[in-house]
């Protein structure tokens, strides 16, 4: 596989090129369009450059409740993060100890990441209206919303440990590491960069997630079901300067967790190994 | 206790506690008992179990109890009736909205596989350092992590009446009239579901591509393959569990889609999962109860045969 690259090689480039564009163009269409001037439509011509439909957004009566959902929609995607993460680490070492019923509980977890999300939407909201609860974003919308994190935070718990060399943990024990003391100084350290992914997927899908708190969320909307609701009764700029700034948003959230994954490969090649250095 | 290797602790005949006392024999009992496996997995396991309960089986189960149900005009009743099922089973439009479902998902299952197959190859194959790989990767990964419905509205300003392809096709000459159909037609729904999903595609196709033993290739090619023999004889065979997964992915979210479908058909399209979501803002609970167990019922006979032809625990 070295020297001249073949032919192929041009044709698949382009092909990854266009695909690339294909991926990005029409969210770059929409993030050039958000700078509308106050006259502009929808689709081009650009009448004029402005920040008219940004400020728009800061306007209330404009658009709604944009700035409540967000914060929802904020502070239930880190929830849904921790939980994620949490549950997903536990899940991941339960699963390695082959217990018996885990392969029931493995299909429960397929069944939640190919079951069409209207049904958990309808399924839970069914369940709290008819036991006369309230639906509400931090309850019924948290709980539905895990349903599709947790089955991407186990996936990825699965591949780690798939790769995971059980001689580490053997030789903690074999120097008289608890059960507790190998998985805080050995295993979870071994896969501390996995976890971030755990915790980039399960905040990305909860902040961006539609139709799994479309029925859970109750009377106050998070992000999502705002952008959902504007795009029935908006047709103006507005609401692409409003994707426009989500969609910033997510990008400057994978930045976070794509440079916390960097430092971290970074520190441990600094560091490296603490053998030898007494213990932990 | 601590001291004592682990591994030492099952060969001894009978565990001697150290020190008398009732409360380090239960430590001690503990310990054992934590050493059982099925009962620490058990424990571990534990909340996702609950969660999984409470927020998908339960919910299975009211949905499957509902679909017995009766309704109103303004509510619904207990009841064990078949009257839902019965509707369902006899409206022609039911039969028609489950071969468009079939259709979307037949169609983007084509085109993801065909364009996720050629990205994941290039990148695993091509692209020769592993950083570029990351680094390409990446790039086709990062759309996954923003909102789908921003990306649906984004194709907006392209395929409408005056957007930018009918603009370049006129100016092109290529045309006369703008196309009626690119916006709001099966071609848009098509088109953004092989948008939204393509990714769900190249990441596992990629990581079986990324597992191949290179050295399977150059034999390939010292025993005088081809560069095709080699795709048709030794790639695409080792490459069937991540096109197994990814087709699972692909199909499903295809099939429980509501919103794209809404969205991009301009409300003139219907897949089940929109049969399901008119169901409900109009309050029938019961019969959009009953398409969703035929619709489970359909999705997961599907995942039950494609499952047959991959262990997922073990290619992950």
């Amino acid at each position: 596989m070295t020297g001249k690259r073949p032919r192929s090689f041009y044709v698949l480039a382009a092909f990854f090129s266009l695909f690339l564009l294909f991926l990005y163009g029409p969210t770059l269409t929409i993030a050039i369009l958000s700078f509308q001037g106050p006259q502009g439509g929808l689709t081009f011509p650009m009448r004029g450059v402005s920040t008219h439909w940004f400020r728009d957004l800061f306007e209330q009566q404009a658009v709604g409740d944009i700035w409540g959902s967000f914060a929802r929609s904020l502070v239930l995607g880190l929830m849904v993060m921790v939980t994620t993460v949490v549950v997903s680490v536990m899940g991941g070492l339960a699963f390695r100890k082959r217990f018996a019923g885990s392969s029931v509980i493995f299909y429960l977890v397929i069944t939640s990441l190919v079951i069409p999300s209207i049904l958990i939407s309808l399924g839970v909201g069914l369940i709290f209206s008819q036991s006369g609860l309230n639906v509400h974003w931090s309850t019924s919308g948290y709980g539905s919303q895990l349903t599709w994190t947790l089955p991407f935070g186990l996936l990825i718990m699965f591949a780690v440990f798939n790769r995971f060399d059980p001689s580490f943990e053997e030789a903690a024990r074999d120097q008289g590491a608890s059960n507790w003391q190998t998985v805080r100084h050995v295993v979870l350290p071994i896969i501390a960069p996995s976890l971030i992914g755990v915790a980039l997927f399960g905040f990305t899908l909860s902040y961006d997630e539609f139709a799994r708190t479309l029925l859970t969320a109750g009377s106050y909307n998070t992000l999502p079901l705002e952008i959902y609701g504007m795009t029935t009764n908006v047709t103006t700029p507005v609401i692409f300067a409003l994707g426009t700034l989500t969609t910033v948003f997510s990008l400057l959230v994978i930045a976070v967790f794509l440079c916390a994954v960097w430092v971290q490969a970074r520190r441990r090649a600094r560091l490296g190994s603490d053998a030898g250095k007494g213990m932990v | 206790m601590g001291f004592f290797p682990f591994r030492v602790v099952p060969y001894r005949p009978f565990p001697v506690p150290r020190g008398r006392g009732y409360t380090i024999r239960a430590g001690a009992q503990m310990r054992n008992l934590m050493k059982n496996r099925h009962l620490s997995g058990w424990l571990l396991a534990a909340p996702l179990s609950v969660v999984l309960l409470c927020f998908l089986v339960l919910p299975i189960v009211m949905i499957v109890v509902v679909s017995f149900w009766g309704a109103t005009e303004f509510s619904i009743y207990p009841a064990f009736q078949f009257d839902n099922y019965q509707f369902l089973f006899t409206s022609p439009v039911t039969y028609s909205v489950f071969f468009n479902t079939f259709k979307y998902a037949a169609i983007t299952w084509v085109f993801t596989l065909l364009i996720g197959f050629t990205v994941a190859y290039f990148l695993a194959f091509h692209v020769r350092s592993l950083t570029w790989q990351i680094a390409l990767f990446l790039l086709c990964t990062i759309p996954f992590w923003t909102s789908n419905i921003i990306r649906m509205i984004s194709w907006i300003p392209f395929l409408g009446r005056n957007g930018l392809a009918n603009s370049t096709l006129i100016s092109w000459g290529v045309i006369d009239e703008p196309l009626e159909w690119l916006l709001f037609s099966d071609f848009s729904v098509i088109l953004a579901f092989v948008h939204l999903y393509t990714l769900f595609m190249v990441v596992p196709i990629f990581n079986t591509m990324m597992r191949i033993d290179r050295s399977l290739i150059e034999a390939a090619y010292d025993n005088g393959a081809s560069g095709f023999q080699t795709l048709t004889n030794v790639i695409i065979p080792l490459t069937k569990p991540g096109i197994m997964i990814g087709s699972i992915f692909v199909v499903t979210l295809v099939m429980g889609d509501f919103i794209t479908v809404r969205f991009m058909s301009g409300s003139q399209s219907a897949n089940v999962g929109r049969l399901i979501s008119n169901d409900i803002a109009l309050l029938q609970y019961p019969s959009a109860a009953a398409t969703a167990v035929v619709l489970l019922a359909t999705v997961l006979l599907i995942i039950a045969v494609l499952l047959r032809f991959v262990d997922i625990r073990k290619e992950l």
